[in-house]
């Protein structure tokens, strides 16, 4: 509120006070100012060493140094002591495949599943709400492994596939793709259904009964009524879901067998066995730039005429 | 159109009267639990009436509505719209359609598009549905916001837009759930007038559900007023507010003196109650007949609206047949063109009398002052229960 002082100037009062540039400098130093500190020291530090390191040469034993050099990007592009290899670059495009493939899985499983929470009676939601988040209580590696059991050859899942002819008698059901995506999605789920999930708590049925009235048939009501309405929530989540599952490598490392070099693992290995810190600077910020650029493209385009659906 | 009280509320259209019915509702029942929302609702409804479900909140009134527009499913009992029996059709393709309690506008479209929407369903080629919806948006006065976002609207342009979206489609039956309701009374007085002359204009059935009595007495044809999942009273508006038959109606249309009675004897035309302020004299003209000795009633209710009381001072000399109650003037409420009475009458009661200030001068009397309260014979009603 602010409030017409001496007719002169106009003086915001805050708890009583007047709200004085000084006091308004203290105010904010005392409210903002540790996230600002922790942003800075946490985040933007290390993201611009590592962008700094990523122009550094490596020298013979690893070791960090002169002269700045792109030698790492064109290396990462695939022009490397030995002529072109897309190894790198098909590093890039598997990654953000398998996420792109990851966040398909888990809308169409996650948009059922929390249309189908939102309708339950509210301790019944309550119990669906728990066991949507109960996997976060464990390790991601574990569960993952917990996979590989459930998988295995003698587990229910691989009896029944063989006993529908889909696989072999006695074979596991892992390493596959269908095993990979399968672990992707258990876990990344969450992620896509909790925010989709409060849309949907958010929805106003009213419009969707308004639709139903106008003479839209079930699937025109989720065209035009719903999908605008929990668009905000489905697109947060496809976000939640993809970033990560861009820079995963644990879960098909483990059910999909073959050794797959992804972002994550690639970036691993620079930063460990191959003590190429520089290198791995590079694939971890082409990483983030790509998915950077993604989200931007995403914004300007589809976010101009969903802009007030997002807010 | 009156009534005889034993028939069964608005029931024409299956007994076989050759009057055509547009909404048949015929002993629908809906429970949600072990509340039961509506209990065996029969009602007919002509072509081109508007209807007006009244009561209180809770009364099954917006269940109704649902039912006939396909939102909600009836336990027992059946709809026929246009003689047809809708209760197997989906609502996306019942003829008729609802101008939602909340307005339930798409906020992602535009005031064009939202009116476009049915014509859309119904795939209608384009260029006829500009042509409709320029017609419809000049029709409710909106064609100025054509372009805007549901977002940037009034409340009063919010409903004039869900209106044009619910008539765009030529409904054969248009459905209202307190439409007016979320809009300020200065504004709400003029919709009214606008609704009811595009009703008349455009010849739609229209259901409209309020709980607020002065808005079904300006606009209906016919009002239910209804009560715990039943219709207490079906009538045209003056009907029911001058000859309710049962005290919630009396309460809930307007406000009603009761008088607590017992019938004593016949005397000609007019029944003589033994009431705490003595013997009154009834006499049932149009209204339910009042109780005989041949049929006594022990107990029974009568009714009386404050501005059939009338007020005169203790001397003032009297017709024949009067009934006459002695009273004082317990308080007073001068609202302009009339002043309301609170009486101090006998045994403990208080009665209302609105009085028309159309003298000239000092208006009637003063807090305190002792007068007589004249309560005409034809003015009293005997109540149901």
């Amino acid at each position: 509120m602010a409030n017409k002082v001496r007719g002169k100037r106009e003086v915001e009062i805050r708890f009583g006070e007047r709200l004085t540039p000084a006091r308004q400098l203290v105010r904010s130093a005392l409210t903002s100012g540790p996230g600002i500190l922790w942003v800075n020291v946490f985040l933007l530090v290390p993201l611009l060493a590592v962008i700094a390191m990523s122009f550094l040469t490596r020298g013979s034993y690893g070791e960090i140094g002169l002269p700045l050099t792109g030698e790492n990007y064109t290396r990462l592009a695939g022009f490397g002591a030995f002529g072109f290899d897309p190894l790198y670059p098909l590093v890039i495009v598997r990654s953000l495949v398998l996420a792109a493939g990851t966040t398909t899985v888990c809308l169409l499983a996650g948009f059922p599943l929390a249309h189908f929470i939102v309708q339950l009676p509210p301790r019944a939601k309550q119990i669906a709400l728990t066991l949507v988040v109960i996997p976060f209580w464990t390790n991601l590696l574990i569960r993952t492994y917990a996979w590989q059991i459930l998988l295995g050859p003698q587990s229910l899942a691989a009896k029944a596939a063989s006993a529908l002819g889909l696989a072999e008698a006695g074979r596991p059901l892992y390493p596959s793709l269908g095993a990979v995506y399968l672990g992707m999605l258990a876990a990344y789920l969450p992620f896509f259904v909790l925010p989709l999930y409060s849309s949907f708590e958010k929805l106003d049925w009213s419009i969707a009964e308004a639709a139903m009235d106008l003479g839209a048939d079930g699937r025109r009501v989720l065209r035009h009524a719903i999908l605008p309405q929990v668009l905000p929530g489905m697109i947060a989540g496809m976000i939640l879901v993809f970033i990560p599952a861009v820079g995963q490598f644990v879960i098909p490392d483990l059910l999909g067998g073959a050794r797959t070099v992804l972002l994550g693992n690639a970036i691993q290995q620079q930063f460990g066995a191959s003590r190429d810190w520089p290198f791995g600077a590079a694939i971890a910020f082409v990483g983030m730039a790509v998915v950077m650029l993604g989200l931007s493209f995403y914004a300007r385009t589809a976010g101009r005429d969903s802009e007030e659906a997002l807010l | 159109m009156a009534q005889a009280p034993g028939e069964p509320i608005g029931w024409q259209g299956a007994t076989g009267t050759a009057r055509a019915t547009s909404v048949e509702v015929e002993g629908v029942r809906r429970e949600f639990g072990s509340f039961v929302a509506l209990d065996g609702v029969s009602l007919a409804i002509r072509p081109g009436e508007f209807l007006t479900l009244l009561g209180p909140s809770g009364c099954g009134k917006t269940t109704l509505l649902r039912i006939l527009a396909g939102l909600d499913v009836a336990d027992a009992g059946a709809v026929r719209i246009d003689g047809q029996d809708v209760s197997e059709i989906p609502a996306h393709r019942r003829p008729v359609n609802t101008v939602f309690q909340s307005y339930a506008l798409f906020p992602h479209m535009t005031v064009r598009e939202n009116v476009a929407f049915g014509l859309r369903m119904k795939k209608v080629p384009g260029t006829e549905v500009t042509q409709r919806v320029d017609r419809m948006l000049d029709l409710v006065r909106i064609a100025t916001f054509a372009d805007r976002k549901p977002a940037q609207l009034s409340g009063g342009q919010k409903q004039r837009v869900a209106l044009a979206r619910a008539l765009i489609n030529e409904p054969k039956v248009l459905l209202l759930d307190e439409p007016l309701g979320a809009l300020d009374s200065k504004l709400r007085k003029e919709l009214q007038v606008e609704l009811l002359a595009l009703q008349r204009r455009l010849g739609i059935t229209f259901i409209f559900v309020t709980h607020d009595q002065e808005e079904a007495l300006v606009m209906s044809d016919r009002i239910a007023v209804m009560r715990a999942g039943r219709i207490e009273q079906l009538g045209e508006a003056e009907e029911i507010y001058e000859r309710p038959r049962t005290r919630f109606v009396s309460q809930f249309l307007g406000t009603c003196n009761l008088i607590e009675g017992k019938t004593v004897r016949r005397e000609g035309l007019a029944v003589l109650v033994e009431t705490p302020f003595g013997e009154l004299r009834v006499e049932g003209h149009g209204a339910p007949a009042p109780p005989t000795p041949e049929s006594p009633r022990d107990a029974l209710t009568l009714a009386i609206r404050p501005e059939k009381v009338r007020l005169v001072s203790l001397g003032a000399a009297g017709e024949e047949g009067e009934n006459r109650v002695p009273v004082t003037v317990r308080e007073l409420i001068y609202i302009g063109s009339e002043t309301h009475y609170l009486l101090d009458a006998p045994g403990g009661l208080i009665l209302t009398a609105y009085a028309m200030n159309s003298r000239i001068g000092s208006q009637g009397f003063d807090l305190g002052q002792a007068a007589t309260a004249v309560l005409p014979p034809a003015g009293l009603l005997v109540l149901d229960d």
